[in-house]
């Protein structure tokens, strides 16, 4: 199910917003189709990133894939759990999965991604 | 954890008892190492296990009969060329005058060797064309690196800096863009055409003045010929940069096609694939590359010079200032080159029978699974062809890694799978020449009962192989908590028995 | 074709199938006129005559020689047992263990040589090897700047030339600077890596430095501080490598034990024949906290469907042919063959064995330097060393070729090592291993003390002989 509240990127992140933090992910579809998740390089805490720049690499077992920023903004968390439990983005990709926090510079830079209906229409198209 | 399975083996660690060994040297005498300085000697002896011969050798016997290899069994891993390693290889390569060369032995003692070096070099430039060879890199990969960086000095020397590109189709191995990289280059992937062959016209439009030069693979690493190869040859001297031929599948093309004459500047070989020289479970393999004219004064050093006399020597250092310098110590994989050479000097003019062959039974090992897999690309194909199982994932939900590991059970080697990466369920099949005709319809058969089941019986293909020594693996667990080494002697107090 | 199967009716067949009348016919998509021209190439060699002609080029090298020459290079007894069980169709004959299920000999065995050289170097990870001693330096110098993003390596010059030489070349294509750190000139230390120097290069806070790397036993077989290189180059923040050579470590401290970040080296002394330069084994090993830096391939543990135990490659998206232009590192054949007869010799020969090894060398080298001064060639440096050694020689080079004729391999002489170096200009790198005897010892001092002799009694027949004269004199009145 892709949840309608949250807003997507082509490459397939999630991203949620609340106040001027925005919690980044991969979306289901996006960790099917990568297979077992073994390994997440997420930036430290502080560093600045562009929307639709790479901020980060996924790795399953036979596969790596770049992560692409939904907004841009400042690093507040990136998820420490992940280190010792990369199978949290299989499992929970909406949830325990979710990579960084972002401190939303331009709210208005969400209207250039996709909502839950136009995710769903990229993923049926897959 | 325990060791369950009938065939497996405990680890040497597991197997070893203090006290035993086998004399191998003498002891040496009290005091030998009084004059090493207390802090930089070692405190502890290295934990290693201690075994007797009788058991080193079950061991390694024992573990030897978990592996499929050529010598026992059909093992088609495409762009890999899986041929049989002929044996009298091994006894040329273990000659003393060979086998215990210094590589430092001056020249006068090793007129051998530079001699097979040279004659090799020699063979290697009348089959690919090329002007010279250097048959100093250590594999294909590291002869990749010596071709970019030679094409990055010319580019250099003629004082032609903003060529900072390498341009790849997406379909290439790897190593390229990853050499690419290494070279301080930029990466541009160029995408395929729609009949699987490189897109000349994409390639212009990527094609100009900061590219340096374009890394194609010929025929294809979907086992085509590049049919339009020289119009890109022309696009790319007319932008003033160079071709590279990755000359991986050159064992399609032996007496057909020499990429130096049809105008390609520089490539690699591999040893372990067109000339016969063992894989060796990963390696040693060796990467000649072999330079057109523009590229020789750039040819790593040491090369090996012939003499007016007819002796041969080693350039000396510094001997010629153009060279990229060295990839690695010493001269090379000697010991690989012999056994290259020894295959060269068997064939000799019959090395063109070698592709005919090679591409005849691609050819009759594709035309019999039309029908039962994809084939995406309908036309002749060279020394290995992509099939693909899109089709009966879609019918069957069965994909190529269920069809790989099914083939196991059947005696085979799996083929190579999920490349290329432009193409759905790829399996990349290559026979070799050096299979017979029996075992490419046994091949052919399997694969088509394999098909077969998966309409009626997908269960067992997806539980395969039932018959290997092991099951699936856990791969995830294996990458997300990385155990790569033993440690149950680490710290372990060695006393030593005498 | 000599080992084709094909009859005529099988070829026939196939044709057949195809619907073709000839082989040509495949070959079509080669555009006319990029054909090849005729292969000249001699007419097949019958396994028979492939033999003489072999063993004719074979008989050319001069492998009879007493040998005193190391530079990288080591013989050493390689137990019959090691190629008897590399000699196995099941290891030769297969490739890159992709299908674990039909592997699990090669990823144990690869499994096991990783084990045996983490308690060797004491470091917990190993790759599955790299081309040679020289490649696995360059890649370990790459992996120093990846982890410290920084662009600037510092090199002694004790680390053999050959693998600076490379070094060079990847760092300078990835573009990277690198240094080199000069060696004390004189005194009790000579010969090794200045430290005072070191430090200075280090001090300079604007181009920070990567890694820095120095060699235990260095190239000139002397014996590295290599624990206070290690701390100077962890104050600055950079990693510090050791460039090792395998035997030594059973008698020498391994990197884990004076705080080296990563180990290289050259694996042939580990059971591997000399072959006049390869193959031979890339050793590269790290520690935990540099797993995603190493380069190549690395075999885990795992259990397969039915729990039992069974090994694979792992942490495979760090490799090239799954992260292409940004993988570590293009390497993708290695050097597994070599990698098991490492394993097998270190199985064979056990913790005592490959001590006794190293100590026999030791004691070897201590006769060899024992005659070789009084044969009128002493050391050219004072500190400690393991098996190999400088002695100065007058005119080393020439003095070197005529020993040729005595039936002794004198070394290597240094000008052709460092060529760059004036102060070992007359000096030749002389190793023992515990294949050397005392009646080879005896030899080459005879010859040595005959040829200085001669030389030193006026005998100015030739060019070389009279530049050895002078020389001498130079020397003498120094």
């Amino acid at each position: 199910m892709i949840p309608a509240d949250l807003r997507y990127t082509k490459e397939h992140e999630w991203v949620r917003v609340d106040g001027d933090v925005a919690t980044v992910g991969v979306t289901e579809f996006a960790a099917e189709q990568l297979g077992d998740v073994v390994f997440v390089e997420l930036p430290q805490p502080g560093r600045q990133v562009d929307q639709f720049a790479a901020f980060g690499v996924v790795e399953s077992v036979k596969a790596v894939s770049d992560l692409f920023a939904p907004v841009s903004g400042e690093v507040v968390a990136a998820n420490e759990r992940l280190a010792s439990s990369p199978e949290l983005v299989n499992q929970d990709p909406y949830g325990e999965g979710w990579m960084v926090r972002l401190r939303v510079a331009d709210a208005s830079q969400l209207d250039a991604l996709l909502d839950g209906a136009g995710y769903e229409a990229l993923t049926a198209e897959a | 954890m325990s060791v369950t399975g009938p065939r497996l083996q405990p680890t040497l660690a597991e197997r070893s008892r203090p006290g035993r060994g086998t004399p191998i040297v003498a002891h040496p005498p009290a005091g030998a190492l009084d004059r090493i300085p207390a802090d930089q000697r070692r405190s502890n002896p290295p934990a290693l296990p201690e075994l007797n011969e009788p058991e080193v050798v079950r061991h390694y016997v024992n573990l030897s009969q978990l592996n499929h290899a050529v010598d026992t069994g059909f093992y088609p891993l495409g762009s890999c060329t899986m041929k049989f390693n002929p044996k009298v290889n091994e006894w040329a390569a273990r000659l003393p005058g060979f086998a215990q060369l210094h590589p430092l032995a001056p020249d006068e003692a090793a007129q051998g060797t530079l001699q097979l070096l040279w004659e090799l070099e020699e063979l290697l430039a009348e089959i690919t064309g090329m002007r010279a060879v250097t048959l100093q890199p250590a594999a294909g990969a590291q002869g990749e690196l010596t071709g970019i960086l030679m094409v990055r000095a010319y580019h250099r020397d003629r004082g032609d800096e903003g060529r900072t590109e390498v341009l790849v189709p997406d379909s290439a191995h790897g190593t390229n863009p990853a050499t690419a990289s290494m070279a301080g280059l930029r990466t541009v992937n160029v995408p395929s055409a729609a009949d699987g062959g490189v897109d000349v016209d994409a390639f212009r439009a990527a094609l100009g003045p900061s590219t340096a030069a374009v890394m194609i693979t010929n025929p294809s690493t979907l086992g085509l010929f590049e049919s339009r190869i020289g119009e890109l040859l022309d696009a790319v001297h007319a932008v003033g940069a160079l071709a590279y031929m990755d000359g991986a599948n050159l064992n399609a093309i032996l007496g057909r096609f020499k990429p130096g004459e049809a105008g390609f500047d520089v490539m690699h070989l591999n040893t372990h694939k067109t000339f016969s020289t063992p894989h060796g479970g990963g390696g040693p393999g060796a990467g000649p590359v072999g330079v057109g004219e523009k590229l020789v004064p750039y040819l790593p050093s040491p090369r090996v010079v012939r003499e007016a006399d007819g002796s041969f020597r080693l350039e000396r250092p510094g001997e010629r200032p153009t060279s990229i310098g060295r990839l690695r110590s010493f001269v090379g994989n000697t010991g690989v080159l012999v056994r290259a050479y020894a295959y060269l000097r068997s064939h000799g003019t019959a090395l063109a029978e070698v592709s005919d062959d090679a591409v005849l039974a691609a050819n009759y090992l594709k035309h019999r699974l039309a029908g039962s897999y994809d084939l995406p690309f309908d036309r002749p194909c060279k020394h290995e062809f992509v099939a693909s199982a899109a089709g009966l994932r879609r019918r069957t939900g069965i994909r190529t890694i269920d069809v790989a590991k099914r083939l196991i059970d059947f005696g085979f080697h799996p083929p190579t799978v999920y490349f290329p990466h432009t193409v759905e369920e790829a399996m990349l099949i290559e026979p070799t020449e050096t299979e017979s005709k029996e075992t490419i319809d046994a091949f052919a058969d399997a694969l088509i009962e394999i098909a077969r089941e998966a309409e009626d019986d997908p269960e067992r293909i997806r539980s395969a192989p039932a018959t290997a020594p092991v099951g699936r693996l856990d791969e995830a667990t294996a990458a997300r908590q990385p155990n790569l080494r033993w440690r149950a002697m680490t710290g372990r107090e060695m006393p030593c028995p005498t | 074709m000599p080992f084709g199967p094909h009859t005529p009716d099988d070829r026939a067949a196939m044709l057949a199938a195809l619907g073709i009348e000839s082989v040509d016919e495949l070959f079509a998509d080669i555009p006319p006129a990029l054909r090849a021209s005729p292969l000249r190439l001699d007419p097949p060699d019958p396994e028979a005559d492939l033999v003489d002609r072999l063993a004719g080029l074979a008989a050319r090298n001069r492998v009879d020689l007493a040998g005193f020459a190391g530079g990288g290079a080591y013989r050493h007894y390689v137990p019959a047992v090691v190629d008897q069980l590399l000699l196995r169709g099941e290891w030769y004959t297969a490739y890159t263990p992709y299908q674990p299920e039909v592997s699990q000999g090669t990823l144990q065995s690869i499994y096991e040589y990783q084990s045996l050289l983490a308690e060797l170097t004491g470091l917990d990870v190993v790759s599955a090897s790299h081309y040679d001693g020289a490649a696995a330096t360059a890649e370990a110098a790459l992996m120093t700047c990846r982890q410290t993003r920084r662009a600037r390596v510092l090199i002694s010059r004790a680390v053999h030339p050959h693998y600076r030489a490379a070094a060079k070349t990847y760092l300078d294509a990835a573009g990277i600077v690198h240094e080199e750190v000069p060696l004390v000139g004189d005194g009790p230390a000579a010969g090794t890596t200045d430290l005072g120097a070191l430090e200075r290069l280090m001090a300079d806070r604007d181009r920070p430095v990567a890694g820095v790397l120095a060699a235990q036993p260095s190239v000139l077989g002397l014996l590295e501080p290599m624990a206070e290189i290690g701390r100077l180059a962890h104050a600055a923040g950079a990693l510090f490598v050791a460039v090792v050579e395998p035997v030594s470590l059973a008698v020498l401290a391994p990197p884990g034990a004076y705080g080296a970040d990563i180990a290289a080296g050259e694996g042939q002394p580990l059971g591997i024949p000399l072959a006049y330069g390869g193959p031979y084994l890339g050793i590269l090993a790290t520690t935990e906290a540099l797993v995603r830096q190493i380069p190549g391939r690395l075999v885990g543990q795992t259990t397969d469907a039915a729990g039992r135990r069974a090994f694979v490659m792992t942490l495979r998206a760090r490799e090239q042919d799954i992260r292409r232009e940004r993988a570590a590192s293009n390497i993708c054949t290695n050097q597994a063959l070599l990698a098991l007869a490492a394993s097998i010799y270190l199985a064979e020969l056990g913790p005592h064995g490959l001590r006794d090894v190293a100590a026999l060398g030791a004691a070897r080298a201590a006769e060899l330097e024992t005659a070789l001064e009084a044969a009128g060639a002493p050391r050219v440096h004072p500190g400690p060393y393991l098996n190999e050694f400088a002695v100065r020689v007058p005119d080393a080079d020439a003095v070197h070729r005529r020993l040729l004729d005595r039936g002794v391999l004198a070394g290597v002489p240094l000008a052709t090592l460092e060529p760059g170096d004036p102060t070992v200009a007359d000096g030749l790198l002389v190793c023992a291993t515990e294949m050397t005897t005392p009646e080879e010892i005896g030899r080459f001092a005879a010859a040595l003390a005959d040829e200085l002799g001669s030389a030193g009694e006026g005998s100015l027949r030739t060019d070389a002989g009279e530049a050895a004269v002078n020389r001498r004199i130079e020397v003498a009145t120094r």
